[in-house]
């Protein structure tokens, strides 16, 4: 068959600017499939190993999938607050093992910042099992302390040590900041590949210290300003928090305790079960994920008939090309083999150029989505799961090359050696 | 009618008797071509061909005189091997060809045979040297008569050479810009690659001028005579006639051009 594949290859590069368009089409629509399989896995980790080993996340009554997005991803705010009164008394139930409270609202330089106690570094997990662990520093000691996320210190370029100014809001530029009170880094995490990563992390108190002197958003005039060393002094239990995360003793008790919430008449809570309510996500998720599948699906079909049909309008003026093999003895199989081969390597080609297409794609879109989204794309290999969709494309290119290549060679046993332009 | 060195009349028998019909192996292998009670039609369609008999000898330069739609091309195709016979047998050096599978045809029409067509003889997206080397690419038996590849090479550009294409220059133009004599000539050399026994030509000068005409076929019989090829030449230019050992017509070969209702 190896002097068939020759012809096919240089037949191809004659044809070279046909060929190329129809590599392009394949490989978009190759890139376009990978993508969505990349992103869906990514996104479908991402959900599973953003949080492990919380009970319950309890927060102001909102939706289900609010509650989780801003307390879990860092993405949206909170319509309300968890009073302070609440939280103690949930977190000082029996069967209550350990509570995270956690407060949002500020951010520095684009990152959110979590108002949040030691305990956050002590019960949080990741991933299943895996803790949060220090690259370099301590958790909280100081009022002003403040823990970095590794991308945090890694983009800013911040270390140990270093001054950081709160802005008031969660806008990536904001006019309104807590300059009055800076805080200092005094820990930087090890990556986790999860929204911690994005966060600074700041004592509970230290987000009522620098509201003190605020009023519904705005500071109080110069003369009514508290200083950061005066705010010391202060009581700092904060009024309310945005939402607290519960580990509870015993798991079987704590489908009893999110119906306690849920019904607790003193204040409108929702406690949810992440597990729970990331299967509830992603399964919404999920219908426009196969939907996006599908479509990737019908776009590869496209790309594949668009090589079809390259091939087949060539057939015509390659009959007399294909008398001339016969008469220097070549078989009707060779003819058959020619263009199966020629379909086959178009579709080849089509498949690596999609699979570069979509690396350069992933390299591209990263930073986006994990700053938009907080999905970690993997510039990982491809998994088998990517292999068999493209051997499946290859093979049906194969199959639609079959149709050509069959045309070819009855053509050729009926035409012989006759001219036939 | 042919007037071809009867076998019968070398064995002795009165012509026409069953025993001239039965030529003894020495003197059949000395024929190329031997075509004997050839019937041929299209499904469907009236008799296209019957040919009680046509010889051509080994080396022998035959000119068949054919007119378009007489069957001209079908008799090639049934002599090539593409075609098979309704009837009759078509023995080509001494192997009856038309008795093989379709691939062992193929497979001795690559080894032992060289055709010209009229015009679009090339490839268009293969070089002028690649066209020539086609033959050895299909049929490793014929390129093993030249060598390893290097000496195919060098046989290709000297068949070029020989049909007057020497310049080098010809060599890096793409097939398609050359002209009609030209590409001929390429054709012709491709067709002579691997010195196969016999060489079809289906109206090759037909194309071209009528100067170009007579040197395109003086440089081929040329290297036919060197290499001791048989050569049937199919044309409707009798001019050129007379330039080959044998004239014939196919008309009067082809019982069926005679009978009513024949193409």
């Amino acid at each position: 068959m190896t002097p068939t594949l020759g012809l096919a290859l240089r037949s191809i590069w004659n044809r070279r600017t046909t060929a190329l368009l129809t590599i392009s089409a394949i490989a978009i629509s190759v890139a376009l499939l990978l993508g969505v399989q990349k992103l869906r896995t990514a996104a479908k980790d991402g959900f599973a190993n953003t949080v492990s080993g919380v009970d319950l996340i309890v927060g102001a009554r909102s939706g289900q999938l609010n509650l989780l997005l801003y307390s879990v991803f860092r993405v949206g705010d909170a319509t309300a607050n968890v009073s302070w009164a609440s939280y103690q008394r949930i977190a000082h139930h029996p069967d209550v093992a350990w509570t995270i409270p956690i407060s949002l609202g500020d951010s520095y330089r684009g990152f959110r910042v979590m108002g949040t106690t030691n305990d956050y570094f002590t019960h949080y997990r990741f991933a299943g099992t895996r803790e949060l662990r220090f690259a370099s520093g301590k958790p909280f000691a100081d009022l002003y302390d403040a823990v970095l996320g590794a991308d945090v210190a890694q983009q800013l370029g911040l270390t140990l040590g270093a001054p950081i100014v709160v802005a008031h809001g969660v806008g990536n530029v904001s006019f309104a900041n807590h300059a009055d009170k800076p805080f200092r880094v005094a820990g930087i995490l090890a990556r986790t590949g999860t929204p911690v990563d994005r966060t600074v992390h700041v004592g509970l108190e230290a987000i009522t210290a620098i509201h003190v002197d605020w009023q519904s958003g705005t500071p109080a005039p110069r003369g009514a300003r508290v200083g950061a060393d005066e705010a010391r002094k202060l009581d700092l239990t904060p009024d309310s928090i945005t939402a607290f995360m519960i580990g509870m003793r015993s798991k079987v008790l704590t489908f009893t305790m999110q119906r306690a919430i849920n019904e607790y008449r003193q204040e409108p809570l929702l406690a949810i079960i992440p597990g729970v309510a990331l299967t509830q996500l992603w399964n919404l998720v999920g219908i426009a994920d196969t939907a996006l599948m599908i479509v990737a699906g019908f776009v590869v079909l496209a790309g594949l008939l668009g090589m079809l049909t390259a091939i087949l309008t060539s057939l015509n003026e390659r009959r007399r090309e294909m008398a001339i093999l016969r008469s220097v003895g070549a078989q009707p199989r060779h003819v058959f083999t020619l263009l199966i081969a020629e379909a086959g390597t178009l579709a080849a080609c089509g498949v690596l150029a999609g699979v570069a297409l979509t690396y350069a794609a992933v390299a591209a879109a990263r930073p986006f989505l994990e700053s938009r989204f907080g999905i970690f794309l993997e510039i990982g290999g491809l998994t088998r799961y990517d292999f068999g969709l493209l051997g499946a494309i290859v093979g049906a290119a194969f199959l639609m090359g079959a149709l050509p290549a069959w045309r070819a060679y009855r053509n050729t046993l009926s035409d012989g050696l006759t001219i036939r332009v | 009618m042919s007037s071809a060195a009867h076998p019968a009349a070398a064995s002795g028998a009165p012509p026409d008797s069953p025993a001239s019909r039965v030529a003894t192996p020495a003197t059949r292998t000395a024929l190329a071509i031997d075509v004997r009670d050839l019937r041929f039609a299209w499904p469907g369609k009236p008799p296209l061909l019957s040919i009680e008999r046509f010889a051509v000898a080994r080396g022998e330069r035959v000119f068949l005189r054919g007119p378009s739609g007489s069957g001209k091309s079908t008799l090639l195709g049934l002599i090539g091997g593409v075609l098979q016979p309704s009837g009759g047998s078509v023995h080509l050096l001494g192997t009856e060809v038309s008795q093989l599978s379709a691939s062992a045809r193929d497979r001795f029409r690559g080894e032992h045979l060289g055709f010209v067509f009229q015009m679009f003889n090339l490839i268009p997206y293969l070089g002028v040297l690649q066209n020539v080397m086609l033959p050895a690419l299909f049929s490793p038996a014929r390129a093993q008569r030249i060598g390893d590849p290097a000496a195919l090479r060098t046989e290709a550009v000297r068949l070029l050479a020989a049909l007057g294409l020497a310049s080098s220059s010809i060599l890096e133009r793409e097939v398609t810009q050359l002209s009609i004599g030209q590409q001929q000539r390429v054709a012709a050399a491709r067709a002579l690659l691997g010195r196969p026994e016999i060489i079809v030509a289906d109206e090759p000068t037909s194309s071209l001028d009528y100067d170009a005409r007579e040197s395109f076929l003086r440089l081929l019989m040329d290297e036919c005579r060197t290499q001791g090829t048989t050569l049937l030449f199919v044309s409707h230019d009798t001019s050129l006639g007379r330039l080959f050992d044998r004239v014939d017509s196919l008309a009067d070969l082809n019982a069926a051009a005679a009978m009513p209702g024949a193409a």
